[in-house]
């Protein structure tokens, strides 16, 4: 697929395609976990072909998941590092939301609201990952000692819904922001769009020459 | 044991609904193990694997008297041996019939995430419903005896059903029937009360000044329920808890988390909406275009 003329690389074919494989998952695990945690829930299980099944699934796609989400950490922790940019960012978050970025400190490829959904993720999914593998009954049962197993429900439950909480903030902010959705399903966004909402990456890229979506040399 | 609805159920595992409730003039039973009169024979393990049809793989002598070792998804009852030296120096050969207690407030079924799974019929029976069971081992994390069992083949969970299918048609229990010299009693749980209160009596009265009934209240009072010649030490009796409870762990997974977690996860979603109505979306305007356009013009990387 080639990229419009004029325009800039935001993510490439690799990230795009690791991230929706991760996007897949993770909303196969959130359907499949919460049939299994709220009773007015559990009809979600029938999306699996019923609660077995979906009982069955959820570890799978689990560990699919997370070398799918090692991935993603492998090709964007580079430019998810926190800065002083982010702290200047965080400090006007109020004009954030009020849609007045203009008066915005400027930030680089990621603003310091993307970078937090990123580094919970990266700690949520490696916790997830843990205590769903004690609580995998098929394979890990008789593993540990049920207080552990029972301590490991606990932490799961209270990470998925952290994190599920954090997707729909992740979700909702791509839809807010115009053009974001775009930026992950064809690669691509404009200049104007660059200079509106990651102007520092923006003369980084123009200033080296470089397509996207990471500055030369 | 399969959803025949001969009982009334007064709790249903991972419903929200309200359970029939109108016929509610039913005695609850409870199933009474005199332990100072049990001999070990496991006649009861018999009758329980002749009338559930359950035939466990035969395994290895392990060098005690328990047989198989624990629990399985083919053994809902188990004799379990233990030599306890009391402080006399004597030895006492304690044998305890082990098996689900039937808590008035089963852990099990609070943790089940399966509608309808696990079920607690009127006259206190908690039973596995096992073609509404999905395998995924919760009840074991719940139970505070350790008591349920996922089989490796079906992948359902499997316990003692206090034969309700046999109740339900006002019969006792197969182990009850089976034990030789009554040490397994069966009725309403207010008559096995006042015979086990006999019973303690006569114990001390022969010098087991501790002798006592095991019904605990830290899960509501049981429909399983001991006579132990040692009711304030349970543990010796090869483990039984001295004081079981549903864990905290499982009542913060199952208690307060649930309503938390939905209420945390709808509050984010509402509040995007909200964001979306009032401030709508960030659409990138003719300006930045404009602006975009001029810095290239200017610092292009090749220019500069």
């Amino acid at each position: 697929m080639k990229y419009p003329a004029g325009t800039l690389i935001r993510n490439t074919r690799p990230a795009r395609v690791n991230h929706w494989i991760t996007a897949t998952c993770f909303v196969l695990l959130m359907v499949s976990g919460l049939s299994m945690f709220h009773p007015m829930l559990f009809w979600l299980s029938g999306l699996f072909g019923g609660g077995q099944w979906a009982r069955a699934v959820h570890p799978w796609i689990g560990i699919v998941l997370f070398v799918s989400y090692a991935g993603l950490i492998v090709q964007f922790w580079r430019d998810n590092f926190w800065n002083r940019d982010d702290i200047a960012w965080m400090a006007s978050i109020l004009r954030v939301v009020e849609n007045d970025e203009e008066n915005v400190p400027e930030v680089g490829r990621f603003n310091a609201g993307q970078k937090f959904v990123f580094w919970s993720m990266a700690l949520l999914v490696p916790v997830l990952l843990v205590t769903g593998l004690l609580i995998w009954e098929a394979y890990f049962g008789d593993a540990t000692p049920i207080e552990t197993q029972r301590t490991a429900a606990l932490i799961h439950s209270l990470a998925a819904a952290a994190a599920i909480m954090i997707w729909i903030i992740h979700v909702y902010a791509a839809i807010w922001v115009r053009g974001s959705v775009r930026a992950m399903t064809r690669g691509y966004v404009t200049p104007g769009w660059a200079w509106r909402h990651h102007r520092k990456w923006f003369r980084q890229l123009v200033t080296t020459d470089s397509p996207g979506p990471r500055p030369r040399g | 044991m399969g959803d025949l609805q001969s009982q009334d159920y007064i709790r249903i595992s991972a419903s929200t609904g309200t359970p029939p409730s109108a016929r509610n003039h039913e005695a609850e039973v409870a199933k009474l193990i005199d332990v100072t009169r049990c001999i070990g024979c496991k006649a009861c393990q018999a009758a329980c694997m002749e009338w559930n049809n359950l035939r466990g793989d035969v395994g290895q002598f392990e060098g005690t008297y328990d047989n198989p070792l624990d629990l399985d998804p083919h053994t809902w009852t188990l004799m379990r041996f233990t030599e306890y030296e009391n402080p006399k120096g004597d030895l006492e050969w304690l044998i305890r019939k082990d098996g689900c207690m039937h808590c008035e407030d089963p852990g099990c079924l609070k943790a089940c995430p399966a509608p309808g799974a696990i079920v607690q019929y009127a006259n206190g029976i908690v039973d596995f419903i096992s073609e509404n069971c999905i395998g995924c081992g919760y009840c074991v994390k719940g139970c505070p005896f350790n008591i349920p069992r996922v089989s490796q083949v079906d992948r359902k969970s499997y316990k003692c059903t206090l034969c309700s299918d046999r109740v339900a048609v006002g019969l006792e229990p197969a182990c009850v029937k089976a034990c030789p010299t009554g040490a397994i009693m069966f009725g309403a749980k207010t008559d096995m009360r006042a015979w086990a209160g006999e019973r303690v009596e006569d114990l001390k009265s022969r010098g087991f000044e501790n002798a006592g009934l095991y019904d605990p209240p830290g899960v509501g009072g049981t429909h399983v329920m001991y006579v132990l010649h040692h009711a304030d030490t349970p543990s010796i009796y090869a483990g039984l808890p001295d004081n079981p409870h549903i864990s905290v762990l499982v009542d913060a997974w199952k208690g307060f988390l649930k309503p938390l977690a939905v209420a945390g996860i709808v509050f984010t979603a509402v509040a995007g909406f909200l964001h979306w109505v009032v401030t709508g979306s960030n659409e990138v305007e003719e300006e930045d275009n404009q602006r975009a356009a001029d810095f290239i013009e200017n610092h292009s990387g090749a220019a500069k």
